[in-house]
Parts: C-alpha cells; structure tokens; sequence
C-alpha cells in the first residue's frame, strides 16, 4: 500500500491506496465522486476526463499514486455551487448529450480546449480537439455546437454581454 | 494489472540504482503506454519507478542551432514552446499530433523514445533530425539507438535524460494515422539540412522506424517532391494487418513522403 | 403548442444530473459487503471442455466462490433463450441449441463464459481466475458463413448438424420468378453487411442482491427492458418468481439494442448473490464488451432486381445467408427474417418479391438487433439495387426512384407490410433542393481539379418501427406482445407521476413524456416526474427499442391520460355542482360550459382525494389511471438522405462533405430530441459504412476486441448534418407518431457507398470502405478507366 495525498475539487483527501489503483478508481471508488466514467481499456474514449493541475488528462490511465501533491478537478468541482459551469450550461442548452456517459469527460475535454485554444473556436478545431473523446449517440453534432457556445461564454465578461 | 511495488524516484542516480537492483522492475513517465499494458495485464513488472518527482528532467531550451529537451517533458509542452516552435516548427507539430489532448498533456518524450513503439512519432522525428538521446551513462546518436520494433540501444539501468535535436533547415513530418487507433499507420519525417536530406519513416515497419534511404538520394538530388517519382518503397518488411495491408503502407510511405517534402518547402 | 408541450423543442430535464456529474449508472452503485465478479473466458473458438479445475482459485485468499456450469445444472438453472420462434421452409422449427449461462463441457466462441470468480475486489477475482485449470479439447473452428454449411464442418449444436439454424422465406416465388423471365433488365448485386459492434459507451454491467429474510433479489442491471429481463430470468432461466424477483435498470448509458437482450453475466450475479450470501457486481471491460456484447448484422446477400423496358420496376429477388453467432440470443432469430425480408419492398411500388433466409451458426459472438435490427440491412440491399438499376439503364436516380414510388396510401407490398401513409416524392424534393443537387456537376470539376473525387448517393429508406401489434407479431412466432403499458398518477398537490414501461437510454423520455402531460393536462413540465427502469415501480412494460417508445410508450400514456381526464370531469361534476356532461376540460381548467364557473387541474385532483364532495360509493376517490396500448399497424417512417463525398484517391481517404436529412416521423414532440437522433443514428450508419467491422481470423480470434482496431466514429470523421423533416401524421396512433431513433443507422450506409460508387465509376467497393479499400477501388476505377 502507498500513500497518496492529492486535492480533490478543493478539497485535500489522503489515502492508503494498493499502488495498481487507476486515479478513475480512486475518485469513483474511494471517494465516491463516480461522474468520472472509465468506457475504455485502451485511454482512447475520453469518459474518465478529469483535470490535473489544470490540465485535462485520462484518469483511467494515471495512477492515483503518481498525483501525490496534485490538484485534481472532477466533473463534481466543475460547477460553481448551484450555478453552473458555461461549458456545462452549453451542453444542456445545445442539448450535446443523449444518455450522458460520455459527457462528463467530454465537458472537461471542452474546458480544456478552451483553456488551451481560447474562446472562439471553429467547428473545426472543436473536432479534430475532441479526438480523445467518444461519443456514440449524438453523432457529435450538437456537442461541437455546445463547445462553440461554451466557450463563448466562459470568456470574461460574456455573461455582461450576453445580458445586454 | 498484476500487483506491483511502487517507487517515487527523486533523483536519476536513486531511479538507476532502484532500476539495477530489480531487473524486473519498469521506469514510469508518462506511463501512456505502459499503464494500458500493465492493465490488460501484458506487462507485469515487479516494481514501478516513477520518474514524475525526479527534479530536473523535464524543459525545454535551446543552445545554439540544437534544442535540448528533458525526457520528461511532456508532448503538450513540445507542442506549445516558442522555442521548438521557433527552432524546428516541424517537431512542435509532430508533437502536438500525438495521440490526443489529454493523451499529449501526459506523455512525455523520453517515455516514448525509449518504449520505440513501431507506430510512434518520435522516433522518426529524431532520426531524421539526427538526435542525440542523452543517458545519464552516455549520448547516443539516433541512428544507433532504433534497433527494431521495441528495442533500442538502452542498456539496463540506462535513463533516457534528455534528447537534443539540431534545427533542420526545412522540416516536416506527414501521418497517416490508423483510423482506429490513430497511431501511425505511415509517418514521414523530411528534414533537410544544408546538403543533407534525411527521410525516416515509423509505423509502416515490421522493424520499426527506419531510414528510407532511396528516397533521401533522390532529395539530396534536388529537394522536390517531382524526385520521388519512380521512387517506392518496397513492401517488404512492412507491417500487414486489417488496416493495412504490406502494399498498402509501401504506397502510403511514398504519398507521405511526397506530402511531407511539399509541407516541408511551405507549398 | 404551448412552451413546454407538444413540438416545442424542450431543454432536457434529465440533463442537470448527467452534467454535473450525478447520473446514477448501474457501476456507480455501490451495495452493501459487495463482491466482485470475474469471468473466465474460452481463449478459444471451438472447444470441449475435458476437465476444469477451480480448487487453487477458490483456495485464494479473498475469493468467495468460484461457480461453474456444473453449479448451474445443479441448481436447475434454465438456459438463456431466444424468444421468436421461426420456421423453415419446410415448416420445421428453428434448431435453437442450449445456452448455458455458463458453459457445460463445450465452449462455442472465443469469449464464451467458462467460470465466475466471485472475490473480495476485482483484481483478486482476476488474479484467482488465472489460477483455474481448464483442459480443452479444441475442435475445428467454424468462422466462414460459406463453410459453415458445407460437407466436413465441424457441428456447433448437435441439434442443428449443417449448422443451419433455419432456412427460411417469404413472397411469392412463382410470381417473382414470373416477373423476372418477362424482365427487360435485372440487376445483379452481391453484398455484405459487415458485422458490427454495438458499442454504448457504457458497458453492460450487473448488481445481483439477494435478501434471505424474505427469499427475495434483486437486480441492478444495464437494460433496456427490465420488465423483458424479469420475465425472462423468472419464467425460463427460473432464478425466482417474478413477484420475489426485483429488476431496476437505473440510468443507462446507451443501447442501441445491446441491452435489450437477456445476457449470461446478469443470471449469474443475480444466481451467484444467493450461493455467497453476499452482493456480486460485474462490470464489463470494453474487450470483454468486444467479446460478449451482442453484435449486429453480418448477412451476406445475392440481390435482383428486374425492370420493365420504361425503368418500372417488376420483381426483386434476395438470397441472405445472416450469421447468428454461436448460440441464438434472446431477439436474433427474427431479426434477419421478419425484421428484415418486410422491408424489402423499400418506397418502392414492387409486385412481387421473393426472399430467402439462411440461418447460420458460426463460432462467433451471438448477432442480434443493433440499432436498426434488420432494417438496415434491408434498406442496404434496396437502396444498393436501385442505385445500381438507376445507373446501368443511363437514368438519373433521383428521377429513378420518383417513378418508382409508392403513391397511393394504404399500400400493401408483397411482403406482409401495409404502409398507411406517406409522401416519399416531398421528402426527396427538398433533400434535392437542400444539398443543391443542380450544382453538383461544378462541384465534380472543382473537386477533380485539385486531384479529388466526388460522388453523391442517395437512401431512400423506410422502417417499420411502433413495434408492434401483438397479435400480428405473435402470428409470426414472437414469444411475447408488443404492447406497452402506463400508469398517470395524479397527486392531490397536481403534480402528476407517470410511470412508463418503456426505458430511456439517451433518448430523452423525462422531458419528452413529460411534455406530453403537460401539453394535455395544461399543467408545466416541471409538475411532471416520469418513473422508469424498475420492475418494482412499474406494473409491467416491454421496453424501449425498435422506435417504439414514442408510437407504443406514448400512446399508453396518451390513453391513461384520457381516463384521467374523464375521471377529473366526474369529480369536477361534483365539485362544480353540475352534470358531467356540462364539464368541458381546456388549458388545464375543468369548466361547466356555457358558464364562468370553472376549476384548475390541480384543484380537481385535490377534490379526487379528499372526496368531501362527492360519495365514495358512487365516485372512487383519487386520480390514477392506468392503461395498456396495443397498436393496430407498424408506423412506417420513411425519408430521403443525401451523402456528398470527396476522396483522395492517393489514399483512400473518404471525406464526407455534406449531408442531408429529410425525414417524415410523422407528429414530433420535441424537434430537438428528435434532430439529436437523426444525427447519431447517421453517425452510426456512417460508422458501418466508413469505419466499423469485427473482423474474426481464421481461428475465429476477435482481431478486433478493442477500440485499438475497431474504429469508432470520432467527432472528426463527420461533417455537420442538414436535417429538415416532412410531415404526414402516422393514422394508427393517437398522437400522430412514427418513431425517429434508428432512422439515420437504416439511411446512412447507402447513401455512403452510393456516393463512394458514384465518385469512383464502379460497383465494387465493400463496407468498411476503409481507406485501404477506397484505394484499392480508386485503383480499379483507374483501371477500368484507361481500359475504355
């Protein structure tokens, strides 16, 4: 057993984790934080998306033991409170998720696409960014619509602007 | 995955010396590779090494017409450094096709140098380059480090530190990605360098990544795409499988070579 | 239509819990002293079983059993079982092997369940199951459907010597054939259904609980029928009584027919949960889902179709051998027969036709429904042969197609379909018009200037889909009816519970029933609750598949919701002092005609519970009403796709450039929903015919056991689709509805293939056309191209 300590959605969590625990099992199992999805044994469906001091990485291929002194964001700690995410609020908007399973890591693909791209992307680069995340039943057709519009909304000052 | 002793290495020497006590035992990067096949249980090391902690093996910087990158550096920041971008703009697009996003932001260049998967990037782009690899026991030319699919000059106990790419003048490197699995099926990298042209080609190999020699003759020749015509490669040796068949990916490795000389000259 | 009612496109209810991160999916569900479930797995094809040894598995430490086939037989536990019955030609029963939820001397396919492993934790249970002895016998592996049926084939059911499991037919043969000798030209077509993998991005995974106080369990499971699973686990497999046994399917992260069937891993948890006393969890891996999900299609056909000397069509003619995989899974046996050979008369007026089926054993993974479940297959073979007939006669087919269609309604086709209603030539007008088929041509010269080929295909498709009346399916051989059921239950606050028999996936129930409530009740969606997915809850239901939830689910809603109406009217007679025939009910208001005197919804429900107004004796308080739908007809939705593609033909590479939808799905409750299936099921049509394939070797080793080398659809192998609708209401269903969830998986592959043929200037390219094969075919049409 080795011990892990990490910050799990602002919160420090210490465990004695046996050392082949998947930081996906660690958040589903040990903290019970299951929106974190595992459709894949090969890291290429992108369910288990959570970020990593701040970057978006495939938690079913990431030992839990390796983010010692990480900050770990779940779909969990997206939101703020009640409110939600931009990102989360354009998935549901632009209706980008039929039975939800993929969702999670794709919203905190999408997040991280923005962090990376900025807040006006091309259908283009939203597709050829979501390589890493499969979804079977929209067709992803509306998911790049609720990127676009995500990430939109996550620049400063677009609520102010969308208000006016 | 079969059970496993984990250690968090802090140093290179206390990483080589946990690694020479344990013949079994595997170094941990980005462990892209190696997690997924440790889970479907096709690796069962003893120990797990991992290098995350250890200081100073991860960065990016450039000294004179080389770029020196630690082997821990991740392909997201190959991708993203002004200085790659800069120097060798060929090498920060290879890097940033690897894989995808969160694949990148965990991957790291050492790992995949030293695992010389016959369908990775890299390897062709530090053959072409004429890389150095730099162990914590010795340099290692690129052209002596590939030796076939999965193997590579390391020594046990030897820790890929850093790699130290020469700036080409004009560079380019063209996939054809497995559509499943989007490794690659074909990857060409074209680097030219004054008189010199050199072509390396990974994923198309039964042997892995390999120098395609006809075709850097026919470019030391005049540095055109036209100077491929009537060049193949010869289907050989290439891998087979439902993808792809030997002929298919000899083909292929024309088409991308053209592809990358063409990106290569900005046309 | 009011905000929240019917054909307003509703934000979904259901999406606050799935984007935070809050779904409940059946391995999210932790129950108390849970074990783990571990399947060992035949690494082999064909094989019996001589000895199997479990002692040094069931010897380690933190195991908890280690259960056999043996155990199995012991416990009397029932095979799995296929529920349609279909006869063969010669009137004899389809040979339907046993299908032992473990395996009992012989293993059948690479994946086949040899023993469970129940432990403390997974990675035990894994690591113990390397320690079971198992010595096999290998037999001669059956893979090729050819083979299968040819002299010296290894026998895979003793029951079923020529590994036939059926050879069977519809039409008239004498007619067809009549037509065909009188033909001015047949069109000769042989083609492949590739085999495909379901693949839902969440795998199938099981929960088996059992309480000894009241000798009761429980199951969690991934279904899309939990009623479907109980009956089943109850009446043939015989774990327990319906009444002691308890099937919740609690969010389902997608179908897409995989989970409808009765699969060996959920009757052995459930089963095994009373051996250990304890709860055993088994959560699928993606390659075990490779392994032993059901998959889909797989035919291999020889097609004919004759015309008269105008381009009229005369007859077609089918000969489809369909691999079932090794064992019959719970729907497979009429998926190649009555879901399929029905459809093959397409949009098209065709006077005869004629079909053959073959049912085949092979020692693959059992096939049964994927999205679509025969209908694509059908819709592949008409809209291939017509494109085909179209293009060797030197006719334009678009103008191919408007002169053979159907046009009068009813129409009944030579193969037991009876279409009630339709307008095929609007659908195809505007998709024409919204893919710009006039510019066409410029858009072939741009694309060869730059070294490119382009082509366009059409799919004009029909399903059946509301499946389906009972008593007409049951005259076919399925086991049960396919009506669905409903219970409207009023509160006295006005708030209204609907519990449904059907089962949302991804399809977005929560809102769109709800949206149905709210548009007859008057009341807002947000008073709506819908209840689903748990045998405990809901009376009994049939499940959702086929695009049955809408026409089917909905329409038991729609009556339940009629009997409250009718109810409410009583009680507002009462309360209002007036007689029932005076109440009118309107915008949520019980009112006495003719006067101002009126109440709301929600105060007439008030009014049923109290019951101070009127004798219980001549009233029964409350407000809950239930219902059964059966209904009188399939819905037949029908539409027009439009694939444009580009291709290098350097490499193969097939880009899809634009696509067009326009579907008639008759009344839409909510084009939103509606829009968001059109699109996935192309994804997945377009998938089938770019990208997906299992491909078993020789030896019948799945090469394509993970998302390594099955390729699945990614977000950029597809363009933005154009979805447009027309409209003709279903006439069999009170609410107008045809059904829209497998429309794109049935339309999309030919329309693909069309616009590959079309680009390349010959027939022969195969599904997957992977780039490989696009090559390959470019090559040829190079060839044939400098032979002219």
């Amino acid at each position: 057993m080795t011990t892990v300590t990490m910050t799990v959605n602002g919160k420090s969590v210490t465990a004695n984790v046996d050392p082949r625990t998947l930081l996906a099992q660690f958040v589903r199992e040990h903290l019970r934080l299951t929106g974190t999805h595992v459709g894949c044994d090969t890291s290429q469906c992108g369910a288990c998306v959570v970020h990593v001091d701040g970057r978006a990485v495939k938690s079913c291929t990431t030992l839990a033991v390796s983010c010692d002194g990480a900050a770990v964001t779940t779909i969990e700690g997206l939101a703020n409170g009640a409110e939600l995410h931009p990102m989360q609020a354009a998935f549901r908007e632009h209706h980008g998720l039929q039975c939800g399973f993929c969702t999670p890591g794709m919203i905190m693909a999408a997040v991280d696409i923005v962090n990376r791209k900025g807040h006006v992307l091309d259908e283009h680069t939203i597709r050829e960014e979501l390589e890493g995340n499969i979804c079977r039943c929209t067709g992803y057709h509306n998911i790049v619509k609720a990127v676009e519009a995500g990430a939109r909304a996550m620049a400063p000052g677009a609520a102010a602007i969308a208000a006016e | 995955m079969y059970a496993f002793t984990y250690q968090r290495a802090k140093t290179v020497r206390q990483a080589a010396g946990l690694l020479a006590k344990n013949a079994d035992a595997k170094l941990l990067a980005g462990g892209q590779t190696l997690l997924p096949t440790m889970k479907q249980r096709l690796a069962s090391p003893s120990a797990v090494i991992d290098l995350g902690k250890v200081e100073g093996l991860a960065g990016i910087e450039r000294k004179g017409r080389t770029v020196v990158i630690g082997a821990m550096t991740k392909h997201s920041d190959v991708a993203t450094s002004a200085i790659v971008r800069e120097a060798i703009p060929a090498l920060a697009a290879l890097a940033d096709g690897i894989g995808d996003p969160a694949v990148r932001n965990r991957g790291t260049i050492g790992g995949s140098v030293a695992n010389n998967d016959p369908s990775a990037d890299y390897p062709a782009a530090c053959l072409a380059l004429g890389a150095t690899i730099v162990t914590n026991k010795r340099k290692i030319p690129a052209d002596a480090f590939f030796q076939g699919m999965f193997a590579t000059a390391l020594d046990e106990g030897e820790i890929i530190v850093k790699i130290a790419f020469p700036a080409a003048s004009k560079a380019s490197y063209a996939k054809f990605p497995n559509p499943a699995s989007r490794y690659a099926m074909v990857g060409v990298f074209v680097a030219k360098r004054g008189s010199d042209v050199r072509v390396a080609v990974t994923g198309a190999s039964s042997d892995g990544v390999f120098r395609w020699s006809a075709a850097e003759e026919a470019l030391r020749a005049r540095f055109n795409p036209k100077s491929l015509e009537g060049v193949s490669a010869k289907a050989d040796g290439m891998i087979a499988d439902i993808h792809g068949s030997a002929e298919y990916r000899a083909h292929l490795v024309g088409v991308m070579t053209k592809r990358a000389v063409t990106a290569a000259l900005g046309k | 239509m009011s905000n929240t009612g019917i054909g307003a496109p509703v934000r979904r209810k259901e999406d606050f819990r799935f984007i935070t991160g809050q779904g409940r999916y059946t391995d999210d569900i932790e129950r108390p002293g849970q074990t783990h479930a571990y399947f060992l797995r035949s690494p082999h094809a064909h094989a019996t079983i001589k000895k199997l040894d479990v002692s040094a598995a069931l010897a380690t430490p933190g195991v908890v059993g280690v259960l056999t086939g043996d155990d199995l037989a012991k416990d009397g536990v029932g095979g799995l079982i296929c529920g349609w019955m279909i006869h063969s030609k010669d009137g004899s029963p389809m040979k339907a092997g046993a299908h032992p939820a473990l395996a009992q001397g012989k293993v059948r396919y690479v994946g086949d369940h040899v023993a469970v492993v129940i432990a403390e934790t997974l990675a035990i249970a894994k690591d113990a199951a390397e320690k079971i002895a198992v010595d096999y016998e290998t037999l001669a592996p059956v893979v090729d459907m050819n083979a299968a049926t040819g002299k010296g084939a290894a026998v895979i059911h003793d029951v079923a010597p020529d590994n036939r499991v059926y050879d069977w037919h519809l039409g008239d043969k004498t007619a067809t054939d009549a037509a065909f000798a009188k033909a001015k030209h047949v069109t000769k077509l042989d083609l492949v259904n590739n085999r495909l993998v379901p693949n839902p991005m969440e795998t199938r995974a099981a929960i088996g609980e059992y309480d000894a106080g009241n000798d009761a369990f429980t199951l969690y499971t991934t279904s899309q029928n939990p009623h479907v699973a109980r009956l089943v686990l109850s009446a043939f497999i015989g774990i327990a009584p319906e009444h002691k046994l308890r099937v919740i399917a609690p969010d389902v992260g997608g179908g897409f027919g995989s989970k409808i069937f009765i699969y060996a891993e959920e009757t052995v948890c459930v089963w095994a949960a009373k051996k250990v006393g304890r709860p055993v969890k088994w959560t699928s891996d993606r390659t075990e889902a490779f392994l032993s999900d059901a998959h889909g299609r797989d035919h291999l056909t020889h097609a004919e179709l004759a015309l008269d000397d105008k381009g009229k069509m005369l007859a077609m003619r089918v000969h489809t051998k369909a691999n079932l995989g090794a064992y019959l899974s719970t729907f497979s046996s009429c998926v190649p027969t009555y879901l399929y050979a029905p459809l093959l008369s397409g949009q098209y007026d065709i006077p005869a036709i004629y079909c053959e089926v073959e049912g085949i054993y092979t020692n693959t993974a059992p096939v049964d429904a994927y999205r679509g479940a025969g209908r694509p297959e059908a819709t592949f073979v008409v809209e291939r042969l017509v494109e085909v007939a179209a293009r060797e006669i030197g006719q334009d087919p678009a103008a191919f197609r408007r002169k053979n269609f159907i046009r009068k309604f009813p129409h009944q086709t030579p193969v037991i379909m009876a279409y009630d209603v339709g307008d095929y030539a609007a659908s195809l007008d505007k998709a024409l018009d919204l893919i710009d088929y006039k510019g066409l041509g410029r858009r072939k010269r741009d694309s060869a200037r730059k070294g490119k080929l382009r082509g366009l295909g059409f799919s004009a498709y029909i399903e059946a889909c509301g499946i389906a009346p009972s008593a007409a399916v049951g005259s076919l051989g399925a086991g049960v009816g396919l009506w669905e059921s409903a219970e409207v239950r009023g509160n006295p606050v006005g708030t209204v519970e609907v519990l449904t028999g059907s089962h949302s996936h991804g399809q977005g129930h929560e809102t769109t029933f709800a949206q149905l409530v709210s548009d007859r009740l008057g009341i807002s969606i947000d008073q709506v609750a819908i209840v689903h997915g748990d045998t405990d809850k809901v009376q009994f239901g049939m499940g959702t598949y086929g695009s049955r939830s809408g026409a089917v689910g909905m329409s038991a809603i729609a009556k339940a919701l009629d009997k409250v109406i009718a109810k409410g009217k009583k009680v507002a007679a009462y309360a209002l002092e007036a007689s029932e025939g005076d109440i009118e009910f309107k915008d949520g208001r019980f009112s006495v005609a003719g006067t101002d005197k009126s109440l709301a919804f929600g105060e007439v429900a008030l009014q049923a519970y109290i019951a101070h107004k009127f004798s219980g004796q001549e009233l029964e308080p409350g407000l809950k009403e239930g219902a059964f739908y059966d209904p009188t007809n399939f819905t037949f939705p029908s539409g027009v796709h439009v694939c444009e593609v580009e291709i290098d033909p350097e490499t193969g590479v097939t880009k899809i450039d634009r696509w067009v939808a326009v579907d008639d799905f008759g009344v839409v409750i909510n084009p939103m929903i509606v829009e968001g299936q059109v699109h996935g099921g192309i994804a997945q049509g377009v998938g089938q015919a770019l990208l997906e394939g299992a491909h078993y070797d020789a030896s019948g080793q799945l090469v394509t056991a993970s998302y390594m080398d099955y390729c699945m659809p990614r977000a950029d192998d597809l363009p933005s689709f154009r979805v447009d609708h027309t409209t003709t209401p279903c006439p069999s269903n009170p609410l107008g509805i045809k059904g829209c969830g497998e429309a794109g998986a049935i339309a999309a592959p030919p329309a693909v293939i069309n616009a590959i043929t079309d680009a390349l200037g010959h027939e022969d390219v195969a599904m997957p056309a992977t780039p490989q094969a696009v090559w390959r075919a470019a090559q040829k049409a190079a060839r044939l191209a400098a032979a002219e």
